[in-house]
C-alpha cells in the first residue's frame, strides 16, 4: 500500500508512459494542463490535418465560417479566386477575434476593436490611422504591414470535406490518410453534393480523448448502446471489420448485413442486456434506402485527430471535436443529405436523425460515458486503463471485439508528442 | 366554452406537469396520432435546416421515444423543472390554432446539481376538439445549438 502511495506520487510529475506501451493508458493524460497545453502546440499546431468545414458550407465568394483547430480559433473564406483560404481568427495587433459570427458573406475583415483590416487571404492591408491624425501620432515608419498577419493555414480537400493545417511538414492529405481510408471517405461523400439538414454541439463533460477512444472503441458499440443491439442493427457477429492505417491515427469500422448469418445467442450467454421483445411502434424509423452498392449499413470513420465521418444507415454526419479545456470539449455536428436525395429519401434520413446526436437512441450514452472516466478517475492520476481486447496490437481485424483502433489512436498520439 | 389562451394554457400545465412528475408515458396523449414533433435550435430554425436534434412524424414514434428512455437508453437520472409562458395566439381557424409559447427548463441532476438545461419557444399547431385541445404540432426551438452531455427527456 504504501509502496503504492510513493510510486504514485513520483509518478505524478513527470509523465513516462507505462513500460507495456500502448496497451496501457496514464490517467494523467485525461488531466493535466500541462497535457493540453502540449498537445495544442504538437497535435493540433503540429504535422496533422484538422478538419474545418463542408466546401458546400462556403461556396460563394466572400462566404466564410468560422471554426477551430484545436482551441485556435480559425476563419475559412472563399476568394473571387474561387480558392478558399484560412486564417487564425486572431487580429494581428491585440489578439482580439476578426470574425465573431459563425458564418457568413464578407469582402474583408475588420477587427472591430481598433479596425485593422484584412482581406480574404488573411493579408493585413489596413491599419486605421496609421499615419496618425494632421501628422500626430500614428505608427512608426518602420511598420511594415505585410509583416503583421495572422498564421495561416494550409488546406486540402478530400471529397468536399475540408481540412487544414498549420504544418508545413504534413504529407498531403491524401497520402497522410492512406488509400483505405482516403476511399472510404469517397464512398459516402463522393460523386454528389451534400446539403447540410442541420447542426448542434454536445457539449462533453470530459477531455476530447476520451470521447476519440468511444468512437474508435467497436467493443463497446453493441454492449453501451441497448437500442443497437435490439434492433439488430449491430451485433458483433455480423459480418465487418475494423481498419487502423499504419499511423494508428485513422480508423474505420463497418459492419455489413449478412442474411446468411443465422442469429446468436452470444449475448444472451455473457448475461448483456438484450431485450428482443422490444419492438417499435413506429418501425419507419429503421427502414432505409439503399443508398451504396456495397452492404455495409454501418461505416464510422475517424481521421487523427478529431475528425468523424459517420454513416449508420442512412444517417450521415461529419463530428469535429473541439478540446475545450482538461475537461471540457465540444462535439459539432453537421447532420447530412444530398442533393440528389429524393422526398422520400430525406424524410427516411430526418427520420434516422434519430439516431445520433445528444438525443440519438445510439449515441446518447456516448455524451455521458466520457464524464464517467472523467469522474472516476479523479484522484487516480497514476492508474492506468487496460486496453488489452484483441490482444496489443493496431492491426486491422475482421473482428470488432477488439480495441485495436483504440490502440491505434493512441500508438499516433504518442508518436506525435513524443512520449 | 373557455376562450383558447385559457384552454391552451391548460393542457400546456398539464403537459410541463407531466414530463416534470416523470409520467412520461402519458406525454404522447398530447399529440394526434398524426403529429410533428421536432426539437430544433434557433439557428437551424431560421436557417431552414429540416432536421431535427428529434424528430417524430406519428404518435407512435414518441411511444417509443419513451419506451427507449424506459427500456433501451442509459442516462443519469435526473428531472426537468419547466417554466412556461402564457400562449402567444398567432391565429385561430376552423377549429385549428397557432400558438407560441417561451419555456424555460431546469435540470436537477442524481447528484443535486441544478443547472438552466434549455430556453426555447414551443411553436404549435393545437386542433381544439371540444375542450381538449391537441398538439398536431409542436416544434420546439430552443434559443442555443449547444446541448449540455445528451437530451433524454422530452422538452
Amino acid at each position: 500500500m504504501l509502496e503504492q502511495v510513493a510510486r504514485t506520487a513520483g509518478e505524478r510529475s513527470d509523465h513516462v508512459w507505462p513500460s507495456e506501451g500502448v496497451t496501457r493508458v496514464p490517467y494523467w493524460i485525461f488531466q493535466d494542463r500541462d497535457i493540453y497545453a502540449a498537445e495544442q502546440k504538437r497535435i493540433f499546431q503540429g504535422p496533422s490535418w484538422n478538419y474545418l468545414c463542408l466546401s458546400v458550407e462556403v461556396k460563394n465568394t466572400g462566404d466564410f465560417i468560422t471554426t477551430f483547430v484545436g482551441d485556435t480559433p480559425v476563419i475559412v473564406v472563399r476568394d473571387a479566386d474561387g480558392e478558399l483560404y484560412a486564417f487564425e481568427n486572431r487580429c494581428a495587433h491585440r489578439g482580439a477575434l476578426i470574425a465573431l459570427e459563425q458564418r457568413g458573406n464578407t469582402k474583408a475583415f475588420t477587427c472591430v476593436y481598433h479596425a485593422w483590416s484584412y482581406d480574404r487571404q488573411g493579408n493585413l492591408k489596413e491599419v486605421a490611422f496609421k499615419d496618425g491624425i494632421k501628422g500626430k501620432g500614428g505608427m512608426s515608419a518602420s511598420f511594415c504591414m505585410e509583416q503583421h498577419n495572422p498564421r495561416k493555414l494550409r488546406l486540402a480537400e478530400a471529397f468536399g470535406i475540408v481540412f487544414g493545417s498549420f504544418s508545413n511538414d504534413v504529407p498531403p492529405l491524401e497520402e497522410h490518410l492512406g488509400e483505405e481510408i482516403y476511399s472510404r471517405i469517397g464512398r459516402v461523400m463522393g460523386g454528389r453534393t451534400p446539403v447540410v439538414l442541420a447542426r448542434y454541439t454536445q457539449a462533453l463533460p470530459n477531455n476530447w480523448k476520451l470521447y476519440m477512444e468511444n468512437v474508435k472503441d467497436s467493443y463497446h458499440a453493441s454492449i453501451l448502446h441497448l437500442f443497437f443491439t435490439t434492433f439488430e442493427l449491430n451485433r458483433l457477429s455480423q459480418t465487418g471489420g475494423i481498419i487502423v492505417d499504419p499511423t494508428g491515427g485513422h480508423h474505420v469500422s463497418f459492419s455489413a448485413i449478412d442474411a446468411s448469418s443465422a442469429k446468436d445467442n452470444e449475448y444472451a450467454e455473457q448475461n448483456i442486456r438484450s431485450d428482443s421483445d422490444f419492438k417499435l411502434a413506429d418501425p419507419t424509423l429503421l427502414q432505409s434506402f439503399k443508398e451504396f452498392p456495397d452492404n455495409v449499413t454501418l461505416q464510422i470513420l475517424s481521421t487523427f485527430p478529431t475528425f468523424i465521418l459517420q454513416q449508420i444507415q442512412n444517417a450521415i454526419a461529419v463530428r469535429q471535436i473541439v478540446p475545450r479545456g482538461v475537461d471540457r470539449t465540444d462535439l459539432h455536428w453537421t447532420l447530412l443529405g444530398f442533393a440528389e436525395d429524393t422526398p422520400e429519401q430525406r424524410l427516411i434520413r430526418l427520420k434516422q436523425a434519430n439516431l445520433v446526436g445528444p438525443a440519438g437512441y445510439i449515441s446518447m450514452e456516448d455524451g455521458c460515458v466520457g464524464g464517467f472516466v472523467q469522474r472516476g478517475i479523479a484522484g487516480a492520476a497514476s492508474e492506468e486503463a487496460v486496453i488489452e481486447m484483441g490482444g496489443a496490437g493496431t492491426d486491422s481485424s475482421e473482428s470488432r471485439v477488439t480495441e485495436a483502433s483504440v490502440r491505434g489512436f493512441w500508438k499516433a498520439y504518442r508518436a506525435q508528442m513524443g512520449l | 366554452m373557455k376562450d383558447v389562451a385559457s384552454l391552451i394554457n391548460h393542457v400546456q400545465n398539464a403537459y410541463a406537469r407531466c414530463i416534470d412528475n416523470g409520467n412520461l408515458e402519458a406525454w404522447p396523449d398530447f399529440f394526434e396520432e398524426n403529429c410533428t414533433y421536432k426539437i430544433t435550435t434557433a439557428d437551424n430554425y431560421t436557417q431552414g435546416l429540416e432536421a431535427g436534434v428529434i424528430f417524430a412524424n406519428s404518435r407512435c414514434m414518441l411511444l417509443d421515444r419513451v419506451a427507449s428512455l424506459r427500456e433501451a437508453n442509459i442516462y443519469e437520472r435526473h428531472v426537468y423543472r419547466h417554466f412556461l409562458g402564457q400562449p402567444w395566439i398567432v391565429s385561430e381557424d376552423a377549429g385549428e390554432v397557432h400558438s407560441e409559447t417561451s419555456f424555460f427548463v431546469a435540470r436537477t441532476m442524481r447528484d443535486g446539481t441544478t443547472d438552466v438545461y434549455a430556453t426555447g419557444r414551443y411553436i404549435d399547431i393545437y386542433r381544439l376538439n371540444r375542450d381538449a385541445p391537441k398538439l398536431r404540432e409542436r416544434i420546439v426551438v430552443c434559443d442555443s445549438s449547444r446541448f449540455d452531455t445528451l437530451l433524454a427527456l422530452p422538452l
